[in-house]
């Protein structure tokens, strides 16, 4: 039992990391917790569904219509409210309300377009293969969202790291002003950074919807909680946090519901973060916020 | 105006209000039309009419025709309770079908049992209803007299020893299911391995279903909405977890197979109701129901329809005087006596003891049918 209970740690854990990534480069660059981060993921399920089933599209292209539609979406967004709100110099409490009404007003339009009842991807779509290692069952599913989370973790991470854009990232999360100064072009790369996050959360949204074969308008909001819980435990903005908060949360998730009770789950997941923020307050890989001021 | 013009205006104003003629059989209908428990008012009311119809169609219930006045009491027992006077008082119904919810009931059924008229539910299910008077009246079967049967014939079939039980402790309609179930598996003494919860909005079931499995139940009692209980089953059996499910009124949507497909194989249910029973009186009122309203009737609705041939069985067996006082009576004593064959199945009524301990109102006397999940369809249980 233990070792199923652990695959099945492994592979929720992976899907609250998927779907941090994004939300936490975010924060990581433009400062903003950008709560409609949940719409992205939901539009990003949405869009794959209607590209396979409208178009009769092979799944490589829903892959790309999530991506593209949610990155569009996130940018939208940015263009319209965040990059107004820059301008103003708006204190930190405001994007983040304004991302609320944007989310409300996505997942209504949803709601309209699509109505409120669970969609389903068609069957010949599933990838039904499944693995099985003595007593473990794995469907292939679960190993390819296991597998992207930690792929794309790396890019990114590589990406910021090793690339004149990500350096020029870097830069503008330490200081916009002086990445200003120093002729990095800051508002264009906050554009390229929520059309990247809102499509990582795009994709996200789609691998999820595909993996428990379930979208509808409100999905993104409890996944967005969780989401929030990861990525203040890994340290705001930053991208191994989001992989190792995801995979904390999925574990303690699991484990509570296996060997305490169901009912539990949430409840232990959420102590232990209370706990972990008591001795680190800035999460497993945040840095001092004290440099800031 | 003068006194000969006031009184042909008076007339013809009366003449309008009471559009019925002499001889026409009122019955009212006070069901939630708007609101939330809209979504069982309309199927509701739509059956009543469709029975109606069709009764007048034939001519009516020895030459007299039926009609319905019908009122929106919005799910809401202050709206039950006015709507339940006017019929009674203003309208002078000889009967009222409804309210739509149990609460509602429980504030206008004494209304009804005082006034000395048949006030009868269709969707009613709580605890306690029938026992407030002679006059309270219900066709709903309670879910404590279907889960039993499920159970035991289940565990006969299956030969089953110990089962797992998981259930939506969110959900008032999931959260009272398992009561049942629980007191079910105490009665039949079936040991639990382990009672595992999940919440509103979850999908992910693995966690609870591989420790499920690991205690090795025969089977896995569910008391959850179709939606949750066919992921549920889809995770199950990709854990390797391979015991059948047993189910509560939840699972009785076609939606449990558009997510399951194989997944839900050997699955029991029981149902006052379902679409695919083939008796010529269900296939008949499904057909009628979806020609009339271009849509699949569900349980509520053929329980409505149900429940209008059981008082046009009653109707027929009495003389109508006129006096409504007399005609209430006389439908109140025939009403008990009628045993039919409806869209649902046999029926016929059962007395239930008051608090008092005297003779109360009636309760549905009704066997559920039990399916079992084969090829993907709900099929009914014959024993093999």
């Amino acid at each position: 039992m233990l070792e199923q209970q652990l695959v099945n740690a492994l592979t929720l854990g992976s899907v609250y990391a998927l779907f941090s990534l994004g939300f936490t480069l975010v924060f990581g660059v433009l400062e903003v917790i950008n709560l409609s981060h949940g719409a992205m993921f939901m539009a990003g399920s949405f869009a794959a569904l209607t590209v396979v089933t409208r178009l009769k599209a092979p799944l490589a292209v829903g892959i790309l219509a999530a991506m593209l539609v949610s990155g569009l979406l996130g940018l939208a967004i940015d263009a319209l409210i965040l990059k107004r709100l820059r301008a103003r110099h708006a204190p930190h409490l405001i994007p983040m309300i304004a991302t609320i009404g944007a989310t409300t007003v996505l997942t209504s339009a949803a709601q309209g377009l699509f109505g409120v009842e669970v969609q389903r991807f068609p069957d010949e779509l599933l990838p039904t293969r499944e693995f099985i290692f003595g007593s473990v069952h794995v469907r292939a599913l679960e190993l390819a969202i296991v597998g992207i989370a930690f792929l794309l973790m790396t890019a990114l991470f590589l990406v910021l790291r090793h690339t004149r854009q990500g350096r020029a990232l870097r830069a503008i999360a330490e200081s916009p002003k002086a990445a200003a100064l120093l002729g990095i072009n800051v508002e264009g790369l906050f554009l390229a950074t929520s059309f990247t996050a809102a499509a990582l959360g795009g994709v996200a949204g789609l691998l999820i919807g595909l993996n428990f074969n379930s979208v509808t308008p409100l999905m993104g909001q409890p996944i967005l909680h969780k989401g929030i819980a990861v990525v203040i435990l890994g340290g705001m903005g930053d991208i191994r946090g989001a992989l190792f908060g995801g995979l904390f949360l999925g574990f303690a998730e699991v484990l509570s519901k296996a060997y305490l009770s169901s009912q539990m789950g949430d409840a232990v997941a959420f102590g232990l973060l209370f706990l972990i923020l008591l001795v680190r307050p800035a999460g497993l890989f945040g840095r001092v916020l004290e440099r800031k001021a | 105006m003068n006194r000969a013009t006031k009184h042909l205006l008076f007339a013809a104003a009366s003449l309008l209000a009471v559009s019925a003629v002499a001889g026409d059989l009122k019955i009212g209908i006070a069901e939630a039309l708007t609101g939330g428990a809209a979504q069982y008012g309309v199927p509701i009311r739509n059956g009543f009419q469709l029975a109606a119809d069709e009764i007048n169609a034939k001519g009516g219930i020895n030459g007299n025709k039926v009609v319905l006045v019908v009122e929106d009491e919005q799910g809401k027992k202050e709206e039950a309770i006015n709507v339940f006077k006017k019929l009674i008082f203003q309208d002078k119904v000889l009967m009222i079908f409804g309210p739509t919810l149990s609460n509602s009931m429980f504030a206008a059924g004494p209304v009804a049992n005082a006034a000395k008229v048949v006030a009868f539910g269709t969707s009613n299910t709580a605890n306690g209803i029938s026992e407030m008077g002679p006059y309270i009246f219900r066709n709903s079967v309670m879910e404590s007299d279907v889960l039993p049967v499920t159970v035991r014939t289940a565990v006969k079939h299956y030969k089953i020893k110990k089962v797992a039980v998981i259930y939506g402790n969110d959900d008032a309609f999931t959260k009272s299911g398992y009561d049942v179930f629980k007191k079910v598996l105490e009665d039949q003494k079936i040991p639990v391995t382990t009672t595992e919860t999940y919440v509103k909005g979850d999908v992910d079931f693995k966690a609870q279903l591989t420790k499920i499995k690991a205690t090795n139940p025969d089977a896995i009692i569910c008391s959850g909405l179709a939606e949750e209980a066919a992921t549920l089953m889809v995770q199950a059996r990709g854990l390797g977890l391979k015991a059948p499910f047993i189910g509560g009124n939840g699972f009785n949507s076609p939606k449990l197979f558009e997510v399951s497909k194989t997944a839900g194989e050997g699955t029991f249910v029981g149902s006052p109701w379902a679409n695919t029973n083939p008796t010529p009186a269900n296939q008949h009122f499904v057909a009628a129901y979806k020609q009339k309203y271009g849509a699949d009737p569900n349980q509520f609705a053929a329980q409505a329809y149900d429940a209008m041939t059981i008082a046009a069985a009653a109707l027929k067996s009495i003389k109508v005087t006129g006096n409504v006082a007399t005609d209430r009576e006389a439908l109140h004593v025939a009403l008990p006596k009628v045993s039919i064959s409806g869209a649902t199945g046999p029926f016929k009524f059962r007395q239930s003891v008051g608090k008092d301990g005297k003779p109360a109102g009636y309760d549905a006397d009704q066997t559920p049918f039990i399916y079992v999940i084969r090829d993907g369809k709900f099929v009914l249980f014959t024993g093999k």
